[in-house]
């Protein structure tokens, strides 16, 4: 079931009152951010974003392509490399 | 004979499974056209007169989105996902499945056919 539209997207309060704020002073810096499931709105088109994976905060510039994805897809939580011995696999990375 | 959006439609099959040869037309599309257009459901493609060939020709080139067209839409669509580089882009660079299945096994439409064991590639430098 799809998420009511009278709520509009789900933005975390913390995240949307950082970037009004920014908007309000015309500043740019990067937010860090744990709030992985929070919608890209048009609000933060040109701003970075450093949305955490885990283990530390991976800077994303949100374009405008973006927007209706939530923040989490562009900080992917796992990391593979490849397996041992593979060497083929492993170049690829 | 009834040549639709650049295919061939099978001859001696009913219209309404006929039309599924199209890229982009499936059971429910095929029996919504075949039902518009008043095509009775026994009626073979053969036995179509040359006026409901062209109904049918002028419905899915006006309401449906079929063949190269649909393809040219689906790679945009895969194409702006791998450019924003989020996680279903990624995966579909990857060539893995991009909806959360699981693919310690399976997934093997989107992987490709089973590739020899890596045993046989352990094997392979301790020859040499």
């Amino acid at each position: 079931m799809s998420r009511s539209l009278k709520k509009g997207p789900y933005v975390h309060p913390s995240l949307s009152k950082k970037i009004e704020e920014m908007n309000r002073k015309n500043e740019k810096k990067v937010v860090k951010c744990w709030a992985r499931s929070s919608m890209i709105i048009p609000e933060m088109i040109g701003h970075t974003i450093a949305i955490y994976n885990g283990r530390k905060h991976v800077p994303v510039y949100v374009t405008e392509q973006m927007i209706g994805h939530r923040l989490g897809e562009f900080a992917p939580t796992r990391h593979f490399k490849g397996h041992s011995g593979g060497d083929k696999t492993a170049k690829r990375g | 004979m009834a040549r639709i959006a650049g295919v061939d439609l099978p001859r001696n099959k009913k219209a309404c499974i006929a039309l599924r040869y199209l890229y982009g037309i499936g059971p429910t599309a095929a029996e919504k056209i075949c039902q518009k257009l008043n095509i009775a459901e026994h009626k073979r493609v053969q036995d179509l007169t040359e006026d409901e060939v062209n109904r049918i020709r002028e419905e899915i080139d006006k309401n449906w989105q079929v063949e190269g067209d649909l393809r040219r839409v689906e790679g945009l669509n895969v194409k702006r996902l791998i450019e924003i580089n989020c996680f279903r882009g990624q995966r579909h660079r990857k060539g893995l499945p991009t909806r959360g299945q699981r693919t310690k096994t399976n997934a093997r439409t989107r992987r490709g056919r089973k590739r020899a064991t890596i045993a046989n590639k352990k094997i392979a430098p301790s020859k040499g």
